[in-house]
């Protein structure tokens, strides 16, 4: 009976003979025939699912897509992240879906823009989990739009992978449903360049950064991190997010700055760098930055000269190069980035190379936690949380380009290396990797001791 | 940095803001002098200005090969231009099939805002994108303080501005120079200044009305472009970029008085110098905070602004 309601499954004329055969036969009425028959009732009951509007039960648990919520900034102030945030989700999905799926189903991408607002994003989250029927929300990336949607997938009760660098999860703000397996958070990466920056650039800093959630957090880590190797932070100069003019805020620098920190987002990016070349011209300082100032951005643009011989974090070298990570060659090419991160297609489209990655590497934790929890549907969400709280050590591999990786089960965090580049000629160099202890940090919550 | 060349900077960057924001504003004021219409639009033009010069600008310089100030000067010309007919057009097919009606033309230009924006989010994209400017040196400034042996000129750190930043200033205050010649000496700007005065009369003594008001929208709205032409090489191109120019623009005709050239440009350069210096000095929040209790104050105790006529 099985083998025939799989039969049946696979295609519609098969059915119909099933069906022909235990009607013709069933004059003389035998348990066997009877059996026959009834098997050939069900599979005309399983042909009736196949039909639109039809729920097909059986094939639900067999070769239904997984459906992935991608929670997207397509618009509003995280635009150029999300294009290509969007790029590498696809082309995990595309990959994932030639190996065979998650469990032996196809993974399907259910992507909803939510322009990069807060209360856009908690009703993206609704509508990916109630509407769309998604089994797992994923993929947000600014933190006040994290902060914002969290709490609503704790309540619908939907796994939600970010990929966002805020310490929001880590800090314990937000709940057992919230993870962050992809890519490490700022406390973790100012952790991991205080070290250098201080020993190597000078040790009174001044740090520019964006008035935000995100920006609080690399305020709140690095007078600590700076404090610890003997250095001082002697001034925080706060901008807000939309603010399309700088150099008013430069005054603020004291002159005994030895090195400036910087780290912007939006999409006045390039206006903050080239204003701040303006205002510093021939006697700069020091200058050590997250590559989010100037993500998706041309470092060739006229302007932007005075950064050579400056200093930049990278979550992942943009530019190809020696000592790069070990999977990096095959990560660019499945994502049509060149060698310079920009696409493939259009040398001027220069990606989010330093961040993007992170999409990849958590639609990999995904699926292999579907694959440890044997995620069947969402009354599996439970296990799969369970099964990637578990995970602990990731090697690097072509799942995990960017390096190798810890997870921490209790904050929900991952921790990885880090990468320091130095603009030499207009190109970004790799100087220093910062191993993954170097970003480790004390537990601030246990998330396992919390319910469902 | 030192109180005084402290405040230079922050009046060197105040004065962009002004001399930007004295255009935008002027277009605004325009329009609702002599058509009545509360054009919530306007920021809108403000965008596609520099929409449309990235466009051209881009180009001139890449497909046609030519260096960055010919695109520059084209796109100077041409935004403004092509922002212009565009309102010209939009007058023809919205504003004058609404009959001018105030109420129904604020509704009718929120809507036009959001077609604007959303069209071109989807045309342009969600990016900023940069306009190389025709010329942009760095200029170190100097200070005159008072030292042992006297006066004496220094140059103190971080005290600059660039080439290209005086040229903003100094192209709106040829601009705006233009227009008041315009209003005050052409018989354009008779007919404009008659329609303001008196629409029926206007009419009866055969002035086109219509086309005075769709050629007053076009000029309002090409002010609006010029001003985003000249911010777009230092600022970028972005779809809701806006936003601010209509809220500051609103702010600066309501201060200024509706329909009053003299009163609009004060009003922009006392929003413009004081955004720049109360944000260096305490904080952004603080100046819009102050901008906009200011018009509180305005409306409450003098509602037809500083310099505009009591109505009769």
């Amino acid at each position: 009976m099985s083998e025939n309601v799989k039969k049946s499954a696979s295609g519609g004329t098969a059915k119909m003979e099933t069906t022909a055969t235990g009607a013709g036969t069933s004059s003389l009425l035998t348990r066997r025939t009877a059996l026959k028959g009834l098997a050939g009732l069900g599979a005309a009951g399983a042909g009736l699912g196949a039909m639109p509007g039809f729920v097909p039960y059986i094939q639900a648990q067999s070769s239904a897509p997984i459906k992935i919520g991608f929670q997207v900034h397509r618009t509003g102030i995280g635009a150029a992240y999300g294009r290509w945030y969007d790029r590498v989700t696809t082309a995990a999905a595309t990959l994932i879906n030639e190996q065979g799926g998650i469990n032996g189903r196809p993974v399907e991408i259910v992507a909803e823009d939510d322009g990069t607002d807060p209360k856009r994003g908690a009703e993206v989250v609704e509508k990916l989990a109630t509407q769309a029927g998604c089994d797992v929300a994923y993929g947000t990336l600014f933190s006040h739009v994290v902060m914002g949607s969290a709490p609503r997938a704790g309540e619908l009760k939907i796994p939600y992978f970010v990929v966002s660098e805020g310490h929001h999860v880590a800090s314990g703000a937000l709940n057992r449903w919230t993870l962050q397996p992809g890519i490490c958070d700022v406390k973790s990466q100012v952790s991991a360049m205080a070290p250098y920056i201080t020993s190597t650039l000078g040790k009174k800093v001044t740090m520019v950064y964006p008035d935000y959630a995100f920006g609080h957090d690399h305020r709140d880590s690095l007078v600590p991190a700076i404090q610890a190797q003997g250095g001082e932070v002697i001034a925080q100069i706060a901008i807000p997010p939309t603010e399309t003019s700088f150099t008013k805020y430069f005054p603020q620098i004291p002159r005994d700055t030895e090195v400036l920190y910087h780290v912007m987002v939006g999409p006045a990016v390039l206006t903050f760098v080239k204003e701040m070349g303006e205002f510093f011209g021939p006697s700069r300082p020091e200058i050590f930055g997250f590559i989010d100032s100037l993500e998706a951005t041309d470092l060739t643009n006229p302007g932007l000269e005075y950064l050579d011989g400056t200093y930049f974090w990278e979550g992942m070298p943009r530019y190809a190069q020696e000592g790069g990570p070990q999977f990096d060659a095959f990560y660019r090419e499945k994502v049509g980035c060149d060698a310079n991160g920009a696409s493939v297609s259009d040398p001027k489209d220069i990606s989010t190379y330093a961040h993007m990655f992170g999409c990849w590497e958590t639609m990999f934790v995904i699926k292999a936690g579907m694959e440890a929890a044997g995620y069947a549907g969402p009354s599996d969400r439970q296990k799969l949380i369970e099964a990637v709280e578990a995970m602990g050590e990731m090697p690097a591999s072509e799942m995990h380009p960017q390096g190798a990786k810890i997870f921490n089960g209790k904050t929900h965090q991952v921790f990885g290396p880090q990468y320091i580049s130095k603009v030499e000629g207009g190109k970004l160099v790799l100087q220093h990797t910062a191993p993954i202890e170097a970003g480790m940090y004390p537990d601030e919550v246990d998330y396992t001791t919390m319910s469902f | 940095m030192d109180f005084g060349p402290y405040l230079l900077l922050a009046s060197l960057e105040g004065a962009v803001l002004a001399a930007v924001l004295s255009l935008t504003a002027l277009g605004l004021s325009l329009v609702f002098g002599v058509m009545r219409v509360v054009n919530v639009a306007h920021g809108e033009f403000f965008m596609l200005g520099a929409v449309a010069s990235w466009f051209v600008a881009t180009f001139v310089d890449e497909t046609l090969g030519a260096p960055a100030w010919l695109g520059f000067a084209v796109a100077l010309a041409v935004a403004p231009l092509a922002v212009g007919a565009f309102a010209w057009a939009a007058d023809r097919l919205v504003l004058e099939r609404v009959g001018y009606d105030p109420e129904r033309t604020i509704v009718a230009t929120i809507g036009l805002l959001y077609i604007v924006q959303q069209a071109t989010l989807m045309g342009f994209g969600p990016d900023a994108r940069p306009v190389q400017p025709p010329f942009n040196h760095r200029l170190a400034l100097p200070w005159i303080e008072w030292g042992e042996e006297g006066l004496a000129l220094y140059w103190p750190w971080g005290l600059s501005t660039t080439s290209y930043k005086l040229f903003v200033i100094a192209a709106a205050v040829v601009l705006l120079i233009a227009v008041w010649l315009v209003l005050s000496r052409t018989r354009l700007g008779l007919v404009m200044r008659a329609t303001q005065f008196d629409r029926e009369t206007a009419q009866a003594f055969g002035i086109p009305v219509d086309r005075v008001f769709a050629m007053t929208f076009a000029i309002g709205a090409g002010l609006a472009a010029i001003a985003a032409v000249l911010i777009v090489p230092i600022q970028q191109a972005h779809y809701l970029m806006g936003g601010d120019p209509l809220l500051l623009s609103f702010i600066v005709v309501i201060i200024g008085g509706l329909g009053s050239l003299r009163g609009t440009v004060l009003a922009a350069l006392l929003i413009g110098m004081s955004d720049g210096i109360i944000s260096v000095f305490f904080s952004p929040t603080l100046a819009k905070i102050l901008a906009t209790l200011l018009v509180a104050m305005v409306l409450v105790f003098r509602p037809q602004g500083l310099f505009g006529a009591r109505p009769a």
